[in-house]
């Protein structure tokens, strides 16, 4: 809950807008809302449109993507980190991986209609 | 390579703190005590006794680790060949110099304009004195190494919100945070509140110390006047002739200078891997590879994907595709030692053991980005006489590298214009390249106004796009170390890993060396055993 609650924090504080969206702390990610988070955070490894990249090995796309019909398996690569994608339990709070987990299942081709909540993304956590 | 392993940011300030405030000594007992300090144990050049019987080994990478052993074991008698990804060797150990183009994943193309003989270390820029292992390779291997400045006490510490945003000498913020903390414990001494702790002898012994590391006055007060201008600096330096007088600088006020946050910046310099002297090789980093590539640059074919790794009783067969004519091909060899990332590993088809599968599937890979700048004039060394070193601020840039080499010339210079870790680092990667250098210029603005007059090109590399790595280095925990190290570095059949990610001293090239080091004198020991 930590990040929660810095982000709090910076807004009570009066950091500016703009700054609590990009480059808002050294320690976790300020951006709010789904499409902000996924600009801000996923986009660096899974592409401004989600379609991934190929090199000497592939950020997997998440376009028209079967294995997000279930969100408890994006909420659990992003809460654990999957392989050489590093845990973003630290630097997202609940509220911002349930947003940008409902975010990329409703884009790129993906419809599923069942939001997810931060209650979901905790009880992940609290399994890890 | 790293100032911030992305691990930890309480216990560096810790450690800063217990720096800052107990000398070095304390500083290394206590990295020791948490774990932090790990010394090279090179023991010199590699030995492989005796003659393998017609042995041959593939080397998968031809970074550091990949190169260094195709070079020791082609000299102890095997059949060797390197398969490489990229069009080039050295791995990370990679410069970026004018004319150069770099491709990201995503199809992000930058052509460097830098003027001839001025480059950026996208990868490693620095190497500690005690990384024997490297030097004693460069030494060699004849590559000339000069100094790489750490520590300038003129150059700047900076925070947002300290001190209205101006910047603040590297030497003020020391000379105020050692004075600051002297005077306290002074005091305290005084007022008997150690004698716990310090005999009464001791007590005239620690109050003389405290005056002279602390620039403390005859009231063991720490103030304006001469004894803290000659630490950090006077308001108007001594001259010579008629107006030859200083003036005495004013110290900034103690709760500002610890709200500031600025003493973490001091840290950086007590911790082992930045206590000089470190140095940089004449020209850039890649001068390292290219040194290598004239020894074993034959073995090594340039532009070779690996798709699949497979062991037998027999020998290892990998199947790779030529990158441009998309041909696939196959390699057969006694022995593998594999370099590639684990970020690439993970996802490559290989029969190894459970052990080692788990291994590799356990090290997520840490975010970095560099950009380096190029300005028509060098203004940091003619307006505020910055000559090489570090400024640290607490803007996503997270430091400027001023160039430790070319001092004084008329001409244009690069800057490190960010270093950057953590969630700045995914937040500039998730930029395309033009954006993360306008970033760079609007933060980098804010500590030399200069910026924006004097800026003519820039560079900007994020790991996490690098087409060859997908990251830039392993970030182990404890726990996973614990669990998964040693069956990451074990032989499992006739494959063995090696690279910064199989050693205790990540994202360094000295990790890199003594991990294939220790690889290749496994597999000899192996290899003369069958």
């Amino acid at each position: 809950m930590r990040p929660q609650g810095l982000v709090a924090a910076a807004i009570v504080l009066g950091v500016p807008a703009a700054m609590a969206q990009t480059f808002g702390s050294r320690t976790h990610f300020t951006e709010q809302g789904g499409a902000a988070i996924y600009a801000g955070v996923c986009a660096a490894c899974h592409m401004p449109n989600g379609l991934g990249a190929s090199g000497a090995g592939s950020y997997p796309s998440l376009a028209h993507d079967a294995r997000l019909a279930a969100a408890a398996y994006p909420i659990g690569v992003v809460v654990q980190g999957q392989r050489a994608m590093p845990s973003f339990a630290e630097t997202l709070s609940d509220q911002q991986i349930a947003e940008v987990i409902t975010y990329v299942r409703t884009h790129f081709g993906n419809a599923y209609a069942d939001g997810v909540t931060p209650a979901q993304v905790g009880a992940a956590r609290s399994s890890r | 390579m790293t100032d911030a392993r992305a691990t930890a940011p309480r216990r560096r300030d810790l450690l800063s703190l217990i720096g800052a405030a107990a000398g070095g000594s304390a500083m290394y007992l206590a990295m020791t005590a948490l774990g932090h300090a790990q010394a090279s144990d090179y023991a010199g050049p590699i030995q492989l006794a005796g003659r393998p019987a017609k042995a041959s080994v593939l080397i998968l990478g031809a970074g550091i680790a990949g190169l260094v052993a195709a070079h020791e074991l082609r000299r102890a008698g095997y059949e060797v060949q390197v398969l490489e990804y990229n069009d080039r060797v050295g791995g990370r150990t990679w410069t970026i110099r004018g004319g150069d183009s770099y491709t990201e994943l995503g199809g992000a193309r930058q052509n460097c304009a830098f003027d001839a003989g001025l480059y950026v270390n996208p990868g490693p820029w620095r190497i500690p004195y005690h990384h024997r292992a490297l030097l004693d390779y460069c030494k060699r291997l004849g590559v000339p190494l000069e100094p790489f400045i750490q520590v300038n006490h003129n150059a700047y510490l900076h925070a947002r919100n300290a001190f209205g945003g101006r910047p603040q000498r590297y030497r003020a913020v020391q000379a105020d945070f050692n004075g600051m903390i002297s005077e306290l414990l002074a005091k305290a001494v005084k007022a008997d509140k150690l004698d716990q702790l310090v005999s009464k002898e001791d007590t005239e012994i620690l109050l003389d110390a405290l005056q002279d590391w602390g620039a403390l006055d005859d009231d063991f007060a720490y103030r304006a006047g001469p004894y803290a201008s000659e630490h950090r600096g006077w308001a108007k330096p001594p001259g010579g002739g008629l107006s030859a007088q200083p003036i005495d600088s004013t110290p900034l006020n103690p709760r500002d200078l610890l709200t500031s946050r600025l003493w973490r910046g001091l840290g950086v310099a007590l911790d082992y891997d930045y206590q000089t002297t470190l140095f940089q090789p004449v020209g850039g980093m890649d001068r390292i590879a290219q040194a290598f590539a004239r020894e074993v640059g034959d073995l090594v074919t340039l532009r070779a994907k690996v798709t699949a790794i497979r062991q037998d009783d027999a020998g290892v067969s990998v199947v790779w595709q030529d990158t441009q004519s998309q041909a696939v091909q196959q390699t057969r060899a006694d022995w593998c030692l594999c370099t590639i990332p684990l970020s690439i590993l993970s996802q490559i088809e290989m029969n190894v053991g459970a052990p080692m599968a788990a291994a590799i599937d356990s090290v997520p890979y840490a975010a970095a980005v560099k950009i380096g700048l190029q300005f028509r004039r060098r203004f940091w060394e003619s307006d505020e006489a910055i000559y090489g070193g570090i400024t640290y601020t607490d803007l996503p840039i997270s430091v400027i590298g001023y160039p430790a080499t070319g001092y004084f010339s008329a001409g244009p210079g690069v800057l490190l214009g960010a270093y950057a870790f953590g969630p700045y680092a995914y937040e500039f990667t998730a930029m395309d390249p033009a954006a993360r250098i306008e970033k760079a210029l609007e933060f980098g603005a804010q500590i030399h106004p200069q910026y924006r007059r004097e800026f003519q090109s820039g560079v900007a590399v994020a790991w996490h796009r690098v087409p060859s790595n997908l990251g830039c280095f392993g970030l182990w925990t404890e726990a996973a170390r614990a669990e998964h190290y040693k069956n990451l570095c074990a032989i499992d059949g006739r494959i063995v890993l090696a690279g910064e990610h199989a050693s205790y001293i990540p994202a360094w090239q000295e990790g890199a060396v003594l991990s294939s080091l220790d690889a290749i004198t496994r597999l000899h020991e192996r290899v003369m055993k069958s």
